[in-house]
């Protein structure tokens, strides 16, 4: 723990009860990152950014107020609490808002999750990353311009600390780079890119391999051909079936839940996936993008499976929404603004035996796809309806590309009727392998 | 300060000190009760130098002078010894102004959290069949000084409020949404008004009403028609990003080198326009100090001209039209739209309905994308009805409808006489920055259409 955030933690606690609070938490944020994108091997952009941000929030009588400022020093903090205190006492009684009882605060929270590299990269090594990049991508055969390539690093601390006890830190880092790539097809241009991100320098994948497959992708795309509309079988790449995931966990949120608008609400220990799915949250993976040993509220986290053989378990809670629901607390608060919602931290459907190949062997007519465009998502009723871009599938073989295709059905149903291949992999903290759905509706071209 | 500028930015194209001070509020009332209240303050600077098509730029959230230094010597590094042509200066402020009476108030609450609660309550009364309402207010406003060498100096005030409503309505076992919101630059006064919030819920209820009824629709191509206002997101996606300047310059658009040539049907008129008065993407000066502007793109259906920051129209000897636009001091500016909209047609919006014997008729949407390499976009009806023989019929679940954006404009077979500016809900994404905007049309006919649905 940094001492001068930790005074400026202390102080806003003691002040805010100076001021008449009952309790209240401070939350203080800081991070730093150099970004450099290049384009036609030489330099377009490069960015260098320092953000820091402060948000406490006060609770009176069962009445609570928030405030957050980008100012993270002693002298603004009079001002911003007496507005938190001003707001609070003018808001009405929240039955569910408050601290969570000091019984469910994480006791240990240096867990070391190895979430935290200390290696800086300066502009001209970033540089260089990017260059070598794009040079990987324009010698891909075919491709014809690169739509630039960057590389960055970023570091980030935050602490948070209650009036009820708790004070808990920690320290993240990533590194990322990416590649985009033009072709040229018989209609125009296409596009298509590749991005690596690592929480440590040393797992991050090569500028090399980036650039490849950036172009390899942009490639596949330019024999192009047709599709017809009608219902059959639509499998989603690993690159976009973490979507499905999200729209998942979206609607397992308990605030939704509590509030009735999701089109999940009455399915908790039903039958939601097909038999064999398992989704699981786990917050403690060593080198997670998302690891946290304790949650947005102080609680301390733990693995949590939510589907287990297709059947729906629990729902993502922050205390709020536990309360509401009555339902034990589990560690799922996610900042949000200068409050908390329930969220998951590396999220994932867990692998099938099948290869993608033999997902697709027996799919006579049907679609592979590898982009999702729009948000024809209703978490309400669960209706999908998402414009995308992909392969045709004949015969379990994949012909040409395709694109302004429309892929719609009702995830209820999509959810029942999808089969997990094996290729899962640990890359965005919301991840998912290669998935199969059938009988989607599909309006081609 | 002045003098550390002038250093940095010698031998630089162009750049400045931009200087940014916020404040932000927002309340959200559901289920019920008040779920969250908001209040930001936020500040700092970013600091940019343009040398060639290379942009250099740093930026902290404090208005430290450790922190500026570091900036600076960031900055220095990053442009190598470059050495070029100081661009002329911005134009400064156009006619727009704003008006200062949508800034956020200091005692304001109460009355606030009143209206929210009203709004509540008026809403589950008027409906027995209402589940859930939500209803938030916010409010923006935001302080900016550009910073230039010699002293030059501009500055802008800029103010947003904005209100939505969301019900739900469950007739037996089905649930369905409606949702409105509206909002600008004008006054709380006229925001907070019960001539303004009662038929704004109104809408919703009755959306939501039509959802309760809609049945699925047919996946395949169809025939469209689009109503007016908001529904011009669709020329936002399929048209306006590809008019942005740093599209055409790194011949990323599907317009690129397309300037004079028919790209839209004849009688299409496409402008963006930052000086429209109250509209969200209105604006004094863009967040390069130039005055915003009337900018003709498309003039009946011949394509005319792009929207520019100063970068972007240096390198392709153009003029900057007031659309070098930036999320915060946290963002470098890059072409961006204000209110980009279709000018009026002739048609009476009747009779190009009446004009079409089976199709869809689209007067809401919820969001879209656009890619603009291929022109490729797509959105979403929130509200929508099929048409047969000439005649709106019964409404359809929420369908997908996708398209080529320059296909598209040359299938306009219609242009309505009924155009009209979205009532203040459209935010913009591009390359990870928000800005808010405003979009329109007249009503539209557009053939042979791909729709995603469930039939």
């Amino acid at each position: 723990m940094r001492s001068g955030e930790l005074d400026l933690l202390e102080s806003a606690l003691e002040q805010a009860k100076a001021r008449g609070a009952d309790d209240a938490e401070a939350l203080i944020s800081i991070s730093r990152s150099t970004a450099v994108a290049c384009r036609d091997a030489a330099v377009e952009h490069s960015q260098f950014s320092e953000s820091s941000g402060l948000s406490i929030r006060v609770f009176i009588d069962g009445r609570s107020g928030s405030v957050s400022s980008s100012d993270i020093n002693e002298r603004g903090l009079g001002e911003l609490i007496d507005r938190a205190v001003a707001v609070a006492k003018a808001s009405p009684r929240d039955p569910f808002a408050g601290l969570v009882s000091s019984d469910d605060l994480a006791l240990n929270t240096e867990k070391d999750l190895q979430i935290y590299d200390a290696t800086t990269l300066d502009a001209e090594a970033l540089k260089e990353m990017a260059m070598e990049t794009e040079a990987a991508a324009l010698a891909v055969h075919g491709v014809r311009k690169s739509t630039g390539a960057s590389a960055s690093w970023n570091q980030g601390f935050s602490a948070l600390a209650t009036t009820n006890g708790f004070l808990g830190s920690q320290r993240g880092s990533g590194f990322n780079l990416g590649c985009g790539a033009i072709v040229k097809t018989n209609s125009g241009m296409e596009t298509d890119a590749y991005s690596s991100g690592k929480v440590f320098l040393e797992d991050m994948e090569s500028a090399a391999s980036v650039g490849e497959a950036a172009g390899a992708r942009a490639v596949s795309r330019i024999k192009g051909t047709s599709v017809r509309s009608g219902r059959f079988p639509v499998v989603f790449d690993a690159r976009i079936s973490n979507s499905l995931l999200g729209h998942f966990a979206g609607a397992t949120m308990g605030n939704s839940v509590a509030m009735g608008t999701s089109f999940l609400k009455d399915k908790k220990e039903e039958r939601v996936f097909s038999a064999g799915i398992s989704i699981i949250d786990d917050p403690l993976r060593l080198r997670g993008t998302q690891s946290r040993c304790f949650d947005g509220e102080g609680v301390a986290t733990q693995p949590l499976t939510l589907v287990e053989d297709g059947v729906l378990q629990h729902w993502l809670l922050d205390q709020a929404s536990a309360r509401q629901l009555n339902l034990p607390i589990q560690g799922n608060a996610a900042r949000s603004g200068s409050g908390t919602r329930p969220g998951a931290s590396n999220l994932f459907l867990a692998a099938g035996r099948m290869s993608p190949e033999e997902l697709m062997s027996d799919i006579r007519y049907g679609l592979l796809i590898t982009k999702l465009m729009g948000q024809g998502v209703n978490g309400l009723t669960g209706h999908y309806s998402r414009g995308a871009e992909g392969f045709l599938i004949e015969n379990g073989e994949i012909s040409g590309a395709v694109k302004e295709i429309t892929i719609a059905g009702n995830l209820l149903e999509m959810y029942l009727n999808l089969t997990a291949a094996n290729d899962l992999q640990f890359r965005r903290g919301m991840d998912a392998p290669t998935v199969r759905v059938e009988g989607m509706f599909v309006a081609g071209n | 300060m002045a003098r550390q500028l002038s250093k940095v930015l010698h031998g630089c194209d162009d750049g400045e000190l931009y200087l940014q001070r916020s404040v932000s509020e927002g309340l959200t009332f559901a289920d019920g009760r008040l779920k969250g209240a908001s209040y930001n303050c936020s500040h700092g600077f970013g600091l940019r130098a343009v040398c060639g098509e290379q942009v250099a730029f740093a930026h902290a959230s404090s208005f430290d002078p450790a922190a500026l230094n570091r900036a600076v010597d960031a900055v220095a590094v990053a442009k190598q010894g470059y050495k070029g042509h100081w661009d002329v200066s911005p134009t400064g402020n156009s006619h727009y102004s704003n008006d200062p009476r949508a800034s956020v108030p200091e005692h304001a609450f109460d009355q606030e959290l009143k209206l929210l609660q009203r709004m509540d309550d008026y809403a589950r009364s008027r409906d027995p069949r209402v589940a859930q309402c939500s209803a938030s207010l916010s409010g923006a406003q935001s302080r900016i000084e550009i910073l230039r060498p010699g002293d030059e100096r501009f500055s802008d005030f800029r103010s947003t409020v904005s209100l939505s409503v969301n019900v739900l309505m469950r007739d037996g076992a089905r649930l369905e949404g409606g949702k409105r919101g509206l909002g600008g630059r004008f006054s709380r006064e006229l925001l907070m008004a019960e001539s303004t919030w009662q038929p704004l819920i109104d809408e919703a209820l009755r959306q939501a009403d039509v959802n309760l009824r809609s049945t699925a629709v047919r996946a395949g191509k169809s025939t469209v028609v689009l109503g007016p206002g908001w529904p011009g997101v669709m020329l936002h996606e399929a048209v306006g990003h590809g008019l942005e300047g740093d599209a055409i310059r790194k011949g990323r658009s599907v317009y690129a080198g397309m300037l004079g040539e028919q790209v839209a049907a004849k009688g299409v008129t496409v402008v963006d326009n930052g000086t429209v008065p109250d509209k969200r993407g209105s604006l004094a000066i863009d967040d390069e100090g130039t005055g915003t502007q009337e900018t003709v793109l498309i003039e009946d259906g011949v394509l005319c001209g792009f929207m520019q920051d100063r970068l972007n129209s240096r390198l392709m000897s153009d003029r900057p039209t007031g659309n070098g636009r930036r999320q915060s001091y946290a963002h470098a500016p890059m072409p961006r739209m204000t209110n980009t909209y279709m000018k009026n047609g002739l048609c009476e919006p009747e009779e190009i309905i009446a004009s079409v014997e089976d199709g869809i008729y689209a007067v809401d949407f919820g969001g879209g994308q656009v890619d603009t390499t291929s022109g490729n976009f797509v959105f979403s009806f929130r509200e929508a009805y099929k048409i047969r023989h000439g005649r709106i019929e019964q409404p359809v679940k929420g369908a997908t409808m996708i398209g080529n954006g320059p296909e598209a404009m040359r299938k306009v077979s219609f242009v309505g006489n009924d155009m009209a500016l979205d009532e203040g809900i459209a935010v913009c994404g591009k390359a990870g920055q928000d800005v808010l905007v405003g979009v329109g049309q007249p009503t539209l006919r557009l053939d042979d259409m791909t729709i995603g649905g469930t039939e």
